[in-house]
């Protein structure tokens, strides 16, 4: 675990007393098939293991399962008391706290259904959402969220009470359906109106075909969808995954995704109440990457861009340090590049490569592990999108076991899951057990499981379009099975097609390249019918900014910086050198970016132009800037565009802006003739 | 805002001059308990001269200062902050080198009552106080949302966290009145709507008086009980947002019909 430090901990007999009597006991319950019949398990099996942490004013606090089970029962009281019915749905807005956990566990445990949504969603989309799932309670974690759901109340008829946790700000609030929700302890020993007994037969009464809850997915190509996963969904998953990657009670994570997404849920919920280990929550979401130090978990999940900012933090970082630092982990990443991944995946390496990389664990890659909190992992996931080869090597490379996993929210988020020694930025691996995969006459991913969800919320016509009475659900991504049996992801079904002259052309392939290499953030790549593949790109304001700092040159704000001359040559001498990787590769070859632009801002999910998970919603962004495109494709060097730009007052204002636009070189495909994707993918034309 | 009528300070004639200039002449305005009390004025009206005065840092050459009910002519600085007053400064104070914790922990001072001896060893009594003076400073870190940045040398954090962490140290010392020099000058929207935040949360969770400077006449509309406008050292009005915002003598200071005032930026 190297020197990451230690939190918490097993707690001896007694330290874990529950403050309302001894924890339930789950017999008569009739099966583990739902999530608060585990909980009354645990209690019981491991009551002293630790099930939840959160620092909070600086000490990490920790939560024994049975003081979870009086935490749940305390809260299903409250909101029992205030009349919360079998049935209904119960909202939860906030930042990862364990009330919050707690309170959808205790929603689960009347039979009501959990509806985590994204906490930096605007009122608007939470009015849609509310109304969407008929939330008859709300539970929000501080005012800003309260301020929301007052706004939007008046359009959804269905919202009664609306719960808080964190009373800051909300003390002159007078609304009657207002209430806060206290944590249990330090609170004294409260009265609990629903006594143990109740709360075990209420909890009985629940079965693993009951709806689990229901999550919204990312709608990178349209509107968000409410899906429902029932108990036996989740749990099914659940005990896979467990099974094949062998996680047991003794695994620390950090619960800092968003809950609304099916990743945290799967991960803080389905699978911390499968295997009963402990889920630690951040004291802020601008903490998480000390927390992360302090934790020191031995399983992390992230979503690719997380991955990409660990991995250009550490670059951008060792540009600073001094000669010799520089040239040591200059050095010993070279060699890890060589030797690393090959050693992680048990392939044959020399003796004199294996033990300098040993040496290189002692000088480079073991502190950097430990400075980014990654001493103990002992799994890595990657999943939501597609990650960068690059970013994908460098962090195996170090000796972190990450690993690609391949799911929707329709499919529990696990469909496909690399093995241990299969790890590659390819594939996304094989179906996980239980799980049978199929590729469709249009080229479509097929898949059919104990994970495959229910329906969508109030949507019928769409649930019948997804999922066949067979079973089998449509993903929407385009994709194929390689020799090994290993699913490759090309993109979106819709997405993919081909470029004027019949060329394949899947964005997110050459996107994907681009990711998070020097000074590019973010591109999005056009060419669909069109003669060539142009792009935007958005630059990395923290390191570009540290280039032209140490150039010179003079900025103020991103625009001033993705605006100048040399900026414009830097992107570009990028581009030009990931389009001679993309020259070797047959069948991306003839998809090298030609044209490009720098955007003047970058892209947020407030201004529509990436989804709450952060993916990008690429056809949203044509639409937006249609304009640019339109100069992309006309042969002018340079114009002036009413662009939006965000403005003093945290607003978005049009502003005529000047774009210049730069042209790489492409290259001849080394390879010539068609592609392996070419004869694979039937992309719709 | 919970201004509940009590009278908690009163200033009445106060008169202060640097050789020749007139800095204050024949102040009086009053600040009651639990109300945001804002003083603002063009460019050399007096305010930080008035601010100085209230904390005992200039001594008025005439006038009184009736505060909790006792009246003085002056106050020296260390006895208003025993009595319960603390400040911000116009330009950040801070110990640059010590952490964002550590800063914080010096508003303590006044506080900790210490023995040389013990404190060395760091034993018994002063490991508990240290504990629970720590305690108090983690719920201002919490309050202010600074965790991220309570091991960082404040130096090193920009201009809107210094601002924060400077209010924290003020709050740490558990005033009941907080003075807050220009509080929001130097930062952009988004850090003010924050700092004017942190002020309404304070005087609401604390039940702190607060009384500030500042020039952004957006927020002060917004975020004060009363305000008193000074304007060469002379107060030219005194009421409520809507009032101050309706008065001549006010319009005319602040659009420079006599003199070129400026906007007060």
């Amino acid at each position: 675990m190297g020197s990451a430090a230690r939190i918490g901990g097993e707690r001896g007999d007694g330290c874990g007393a529950d403050p309302h009597g001894s924890a339930p006991d789950a017999a008569g319950l009739g099966g583990l098939d739902t999530i608060p019949k585990l909980l009354l398990h645990h209690a019981k099996v491991r009551p002293n293991r630790p099930a939840m942490r959160e620092k909070r004013l600086g000490i990490w606090r920790c939560w024994t399962w049975r003081e979870v089970v009086g935490e749940v029962r305390r809260i299903a009281s409250a909101l029992s008391a205030l009349g919360l019915e079998r049935g209904d749905r119960l909202a939860v807005i906030g930042d990862n706290r364990p009330l919050l956990y707690w309170s959808m566990v205790a929603a689960q445990a009347l039979g009501a259904v959990p509806v985590p949504l994204y906490q930096d969603a605007g009122a608007g989309e939470i009015a849609d959402a509310l109304a969407c799932t008929e939330a008859r309670f709300v539970v929000a974690e501080e005012q800003e969220q309260v301020d929301k759901v007052i706004e939007i109340r008046e359009r959804c008829p269905r919202l009664e009470q609306v719960l808080y946790t964190d009373p800051r700000g909300l003390r002159t609030y007078r609304q009657p359906f207002l209430h806060e929700l206290f944590a249990a302890d330090g609170r004294g020993p409260e009265e609990c109106s629903l006594d143990a007994a109740s709360f075990v037969a209420e909890i009985a009464r629940g079965s693993g075909s009951g709806p689990a809850g229901i999550y919204f997915t990312s709608g990178t190509s349209g509107p968000p969808r409410a899906v429902v996963l029932s108990f036996d969904n989740v749990l099914a998953t659940s005990r896979a995954v467990i099974a094949f990657e062998g996680l047991t009670e003794r695994e620390d994570v950090l619960a800092y995704l968003p809950m609304a997404w099916i990743g945290d849920h799967m991960v803080s919920v389905g699978l911390a109440y499968c295997a009963g280990f402990c889920v630690n929550c951040p004291e802020s979401p601008a903490t998480v990457m000390a927390d992360l130090r302090e934790v020191g978990p031995t399983f992390f999940f992230a979503p690719p861009r997380i991955w990409d900012n660990i991995r250009s933090t550490v670059t951008l970082r060792m540009e600073d340090a001094g000669a010799l630092k520089r040239r040591l982990y200059g050095s010993f990443m070279r060699l890890a590049a060589r030797a690393g991944r090959r050693i992680l995946d048990a392939e044959h390496v020399g003796p004199d490569a294996r033990l300098r990389y040993r040496f290189g664990e002692r000088l480079v890659y073991g502190p950097l592990k430990n400075a980014l909190g990654m001493s103990r992992v002992r799994l890595a996931y990657t999943s939501g999108e597609a990650i960068s080869p690059g970013t994908f090597d460098f962090i195996r490379s170090l000796g972190i076991n990450l690993k690609q996993i391949y799911g929707s929210t329709e499919g529990s988020l696990f469909v496909t899951v690399q093995s241990d020694r299969e790890a590659s930025a390819g594939t996304v691996g094989r179906p996980l057990p239980g799980v049978d995969l199929e590729i469709g006459a249009e080229g479509e991913v097929l898949f059919r499981g104990a994970g495959g969800f229910q329906e969508y919320c109030k949507d019928p016509a769409a649930s019948l379009a997804a999922k066949a009475a067979d079973g089998w659900i449509q993903s929407g991504d385009a994709g194929f099975i390689d020799g090994h049996g290993g699913l490759h992801i090309v993109d979106r079904a819709e997405e993919a097609g081909r470029l004027a002259d019949g060329t394949v052309f899947a964005p997110m392939q050459i996107e994907n390249r681009f990711r998070a290499v020097g000074p590019i953030r973010e591109i999005v790549v056009f060419g669909r019918g069109r003669d060539y593949v142009a792009a935007f790109a958005t630059i990395d304001a923290g390191r570009v900014g540290n280039w032209a700092e140490r150039r010179g040159l003079a900025y103020t704000n991103y625009r001033e910086l993705a605006q100048r001359p040399e900026v414009l040559d830097l992107v570009r001498e990028t581009i030009e050198a990931i389009n001679r990787e993309l020259a070797q590769d047959a069948t991306l070859a003839g998809a090298q970016v030609r044209r490009f632009l720098i955007l003047q801002k970058e892209f947020d999910p407030d201004d529509g132009e990436l989804t709450r998970t952060r993916k990008l919603r690429r056809r949203f962004i044509a639409e937006k800037y249609a304009a640019l495109v339109d100069m992309l494709y006309a042969g002018e060097m340079a114009g002036e565009v009413d662009a939006p730009v965000a403005g003093k007052d945290g607003g978005i204002t049009m502003l005529r802006t000047r774009f210049t636009i730069g042209e790489a070189k492409v290259l001849r495909a080394t390879q010539g003739g068609a592609g392996t994707m070419r004869q694979e993918v039937a992309a719709p034309a | 805002m919970h201004s509940n009528g009590g009278v908690l300070l009163k200033v009445e004639g106060i008169a202060l001059a640097f050789g020749g200039v007139k800095a204050l002449a024949d102040v009086s305005f009053d600040i009651r308990k639990g109300e945001v009390r804002a003083i603002i004025g063009p460019n050399g009206a007096g305010k930080s001269s008035m601010l100085n005065v209230i904390n005992g840092f200039y001594r008025p050459h005439a006038g009184s200062i009736t505060y909790k009910g006792r009246t003085v002519r002056h106050m020296r600085p260390h006895q208003a902050a025993k009595a319960g007053i603390a400040r911000t400064f116009q330009n950040i104070a801070l110990f640059k080198g010590m952490t964002t914790l550590d800063n914080i922990m010096t508003g303590r001072l006044l506080k900790m009552r210490g023995n040389f001896l013990l404190d060395a060893l760091y034993v018994g009594p002063a490991r508990r106080e240290e504990t629970a003076h720590r305690a108090v400073v983690e719920q201002i870190i919490d309050f202010l949302e600074i965790q991220a940045i309570r091991k960082v040398p404040v130096g090193r954090l920009p201009y809107g966290l210094q601002k924060r962490v400077e209010l924290g140290r003020a709050l740490a010392a558990e005033p009941d009145l907080l003075l807050l020099d220009e509080p929001m000058a130097g930062m952009n929207f988004e850090e003010k709507e924050d700092m004017s935040r942190f002020i309404l949360d304070v005087n609401e969770e604390f039940g702190t008086t607060i009384a500030l400077i500042e020039h952004d006449m957006g927020v002060v509309m917004d975020i004060s009980s009363r305000i008193v406008v000074l304007d060469y050292g002379r107060k030219i009005a005194d009421g409520t947002p809507d009032e101050v915002r309706r008065d001549q003598a006010v319009i005319d200071a602040y659009l420079g019909v006599a003199h070129d005032g400026g906007k007060g930026a």
